[in-house]
């Protein structure tokens, strides 16, 4: 697509503000409107819930859930476009409105998008195509067999003759659909837009800085509110000078909000918060709400959390592995026999710390109250529990309240939680006013629901010929809640290298915690890779081994180890391994300068396969730069949109890397200590090294990129530290005072 | 009281307070929210602009200290003769992943470009070091940067 072709992007984009103009008053109304904007008199009946042709040919499709970055406004309305056959550029992409019943669970998250849709997106292009096919084939007196398509039209094959979609669009009111399950799909070689590069569908507007994102949403007469909550985290409001704050130039209001009891754990199983305590600031620009707030002086109640911290957690790790474990997770052969047999143990302790996703849009939502119905807009991962959440809270039936998904400015897991949409909402019934809400980035790191810190306390056994018979792991986790972990702070039974080696013992012990936590990018498995894979390299070179070869030859000679849903496909991961070893000259890394070195890692997440090599160097002083990392990814057979894989993948590195080299939140007092980039830094431009991609092309089914390639990158990057240096890095960030020479 | 701004070559009016930081004034009063509000403390670039054709941090300039000075924003950058060529670059290589910081991302590139037409990688890691990409599209701004040159892209 060239830069030319994205006019019709803006063009389609000028529209859908035409939509959000008259509110969106529900499905049918939003096609109509469509459709009365695009072609005057004539209406077109959508074919199905996402697909409506025009008469005059455009063809619009809904993207049914929300884009924060990992490109599924773009992707999935590829699969419907390709079975429906049309060209691209003739394609204009709406968001779905929120409506489950419809669409089914509406969500970014999980990279769950290319698994759920690779099959029943395809078929719902395919389904309005033959629609339009029997349309044609009635007007022209003959079976739909005699009927096939090109991009735009349908052709009568024994005579030639042609009809646009367009012009069969009214008529296709009259034709029933086929079952979805019968109709036939194309082979993979004739897809003309599934496996070529498509720039997304935005990025006109991205490059334009035309309204786009949840904090650019606008409403007639619409304020601006700031919401100030406790630094530790629950804390309730003792006082507030409201007064002062209210003589602030454009303050139009200010208040306490009491907040929900259960808001730390809000019931019915929503990621995050519900409504948190606080004082709300409302004014007729965001800078005078924001003076207004630095007016109140807030005092906060005491909260029992303020006597945690991230020193504590750790002294609590250590004494609860000095004890006996809470509870045993997994238990096969018999470790402790395998340990005192062994030729050669190691012992090692990881620790890991608490992140913030630190989404460069700070957390925002814009909220409309009309007659006792309530309208949102925001860059949401999770709409319906956010409209679920805010009728419990203000006391709504979930039927008069419509959530928008507007474009959010990353995700990362953040967004999968609606904390601030119910503030939003909160607070515009208050003001009597549409509000926008925007977070401080300050409220943004002190409130989050950050990845869970963890330790792991490992031990390991080698026999005589360098085999892993022995491994033995003490997790200590938190919890928080009524859970027996705390959100994304828990671990699988059958986490590698579980039913790779004979005697493997899981313990768990948890520490109570009163921060909130929930899933940062590859939940769980962020964390987990860095322990696994930095220990498994550990035990390779106590073994004398080349660490890719060891990684090989732990994964045995088994396709498939496990059943569903937990099967890992040893014969996928060693698929990789060699491949990242050709691609890296692996093979060759001893002739690296001194300082210098090459560390693999592989990790299974997300229906994804991944093994990576990092090559760094290390200065004298400690600094670390990662010069490259070479990616082999299995993720099936069909890659979709071959531009926004790639892009998926080299971000994810690039993230891990600068997780790894930079971030942490710690807690002193019961507070977040960090609250902006000064003090939670992110990776930069001179940071960022060339990220080299092979997808392995497989018989499997594809399936998702937005987090799969993340966890291997950190450990890839730490076993090359300790290529480089003999320098094992075990807990993270990583600091130059640990890899000094 | 009433600011006269010039903004993308138009004089444009904002009524507000003169310690509001020109971000503020162009977002919520002037309406172009193309520039964006990451951090409030010039750290991370997403509101960058160009004042006489310098890239600055709007979070950081009160609009009383404005005055005559030349601002451009994102949404004048297709009137530029330079910043057409980086959003056409930006395009062709589809850079964005989530997109917000990529506007104060263009703006850094085109005021790196008017003034280095043919900048080197440490030139670029200079001045693009202070935009932050959260998704980090590193990779894509650099090889946009040599591609809106006319520079080899590796």
């Amino acid at each position: 697509m060239t830069f030319h072709d994205q006019t019709s992007a803006v063009r389609g984009a000028n529209r859908r503000e035409i939509l959000t103009s008259v509110g969106a008053g529900g499905f049918t109304l939003a096609f109509s409107m469509a459709s009365r904007a695009e072609a005057q008199d004539d209406v077109a009946k959508p074919l199905n819930a996402y697909v409506t042709v025009a008469p005059n040919g455009q063809v619009t499709i809904l993207a049914k859930s929300p884009d924060v970055g990992q490109g599924v406004k773009t992707m999935l309305p590829m699969l419907i476009a390709e079975e429906l056959d049309v060209a691209w550029e003739d394609v204009r992409i709406e968001m779905a409105p929120n409506d489950p019943k419809t669409y089914g669970r509406q969500f970014a998250g999980g990279s769950m998008a290319t698994p759920m849709h690779w099959e029943d997106l395809r078929r719902v292009g395919a389904v309005a195509r033959a629609m339009l096919i029997q349309a044609a084939a009635t007007a022209w007196n003959c079976g739909p067999g005699d009927c096939t398509t090109v991009p735009g039209e349908v052709i009568h094959k024994p005579s030639g003759k042609k009809r646009t979609y367009g012009s069969l669009a009214m008529a296709c009111a009259n034709v029933t659909p086929p079952d979805p399950k019968t109709v036939a799909l194309k082979d993979a070689k004739d897809y003309r837009i599934v496996g070529k590069p498509v720039v997304q569908y935005d990025t006109a507007r991205i490059v334009t800085g035309q309204p786009l994102f949840g904090i650019d949403q606008r409403r007639p007469g619409m304020l601006y509110a700031t919401y100030v909550k406790a630094p530790v985290f629950g804390a309730k409001v003792a006082s507030a000078d409201l007064e002062a704050a209210k003589a602030v130039k454009g303050v139009k209001a200010a208040f306490i909000v009491a907040g929900a009891d259960d808001a730390f754990a809000p019931a019915g199983g929503h990621i995050g918060q519900g409504l948190m305590p606080g004082v709300a600031v409302v004014a007729d620009n965001w800078w005078a709400a924001k003076k207004g707030r630095d007016k109140l002086n807030v005092k906060w109640a005491e909260h029992p959390t303020g006597a945690q911290s991230s020193k504590g957690y750790a002294e609590q790790a250590a004494a609860l592995n000095a004890g006996k474990p809470l509870r045993n997770a997994r238990n096969d052969g018999d470790v402790d026999a395998a340990l005192k047999g062994a030729a050669k143990t190691v012992e090692a302790a990881y620790a890991y710390p608490f992140l913030s996703h630190a989404n460069l849009e700070p957390q925002n939502c814009t909220a409309e109250f009309k007659d006792g119905k309530l309208e949102v807009w925001a860059p949401t991962q999770f709409p319906e529990p956010g409209r679920q959440l805010c009728a419990k809270t203000l006391g709504m039936k979930p039927e008069d309240i419509t959530v928008n998904m507007v474009r959010g400015g990353g995700g990362f897991g953040r967004r999968l939680a609606n904390d601030y949409m119910v503030e939003a909402a909160w607070i515009a019934r208050e003001a009597k006013a549409p509000v926008k809400l925007v977070w401080t980035r300050e409220d943004d790191m002190q409130h989050d629901h950050y990845r869970p810190a963890g330790f792991h306390f490992f031990k390991g056994g080698l026999d005589a010929q360098g085999n892993l018979t022995a491994l033995q792991d003490h997790f200590v986790t938190f919890a928080s809640g009524t859970g027996p972990t705390a959100p994304s702070a828990g671990m699988s039974a059958a986490e590698f290298p579980a039913r790779f080696v004979p005697n493997l013992r899981y313990d768990v012990s948890t520490i109570p915690l009163g921060v909130p936590t929930g899933p940062l990018r590859a939940p769980g498995s962020n964390a987990l890779a860095f322990a696994f894979q930095s220990f498994i390299d550990e035990m390779a070179h106590a073994a004398g081994a080349d660490p890719l070869a060891f990684q090989i030859k732990l994964l045995g000679d088994k396709d498939v180890v496990g059943e569903a849903p937990a099967a890992y496909a040893a014969g996928r991961m060693r698929g990789v391994l060699k491949a990242v070893g050709e691609m890296s000259g692996w093979a060759n890394r001893g002739k690296l300068p001194k300082g210098e070195g090459m560390g693999v890692a592989c990790y299974y997440s997300h229906q994804g396969y991944f093994a990576e090599v990092a090559h760094v160097a290390v200065s004298a002083e400690g600094a670390v730069k990662a010069k490259k990392v070479w990616v082999a990814a299995d993720v099936g057979r069909q890659i979709i949109n071959p531009h926004g894989a790639l892009n998926q993948v080299q971000g994810s590195v690039l993230d891990g890397i600068s997780e790894a080299l930079h971030q942490q939140i710690t807690i002193a007092n019961g507070a977040a200590e960090q609250s902006n980039f000064t003090d939670y830094p992110l990776m930069r431009i001179s940071e960022a090294c060339p990220v080299e991609v092979k997808f392995l092309k497989t018989e499997f089914n594809p399936t998702g990129l937005g987090e799969p390639a993340l966890p291997p990158a950190i450990p890839a990057l730490t076993n090359a530290i300790f290529a480089a240096t003999g320098k094992r890095v075990r807990s993270l960030p990583i600091t130059p005072d640990m890899l000094k020479a | 009281m009433a600011y006269t701004l010039n903004v993308n070559g138009k004089a444009v009016s904002a009524d507000v307070d003169g310690d509001t930081p020109l971000l503020w004034a162009l977002r919520d009063t002037l309406g172009f929210v193309g520039t964006k509000y990451g951090c409030g403390v010039a750290a991370c670039g997403a509101c960058t602009v160009h004042v006489d054709g310098q890239p600055m941090r709007s979070c950081q300039i009160p609009v009383e200290s404005v005055g005559k000075a030349k601002i451009s924003t994102i949404e004048g950058m297709a009137a530029h003769p330079v910043g057409k060529k980086v959003q056409a670059a930006w395009t062709e290589l589809d850079v964005a992943q989530c997109g917000y910081c990529q506007a104060g991302q263009i703006m850094s590139a085109t005021a790196l470009l008017a003034k280095t037409p043919k900048p080197t990688d440490a030139q670029i890691d200079e001045a693009m070091n202070g935009n932050i990409c959260r998704c980090a599209t590193y990779v894509r701004i650099r090889a946009a940067i040599k591609r809106a040159s006319g520079q080899k892209e590796v």
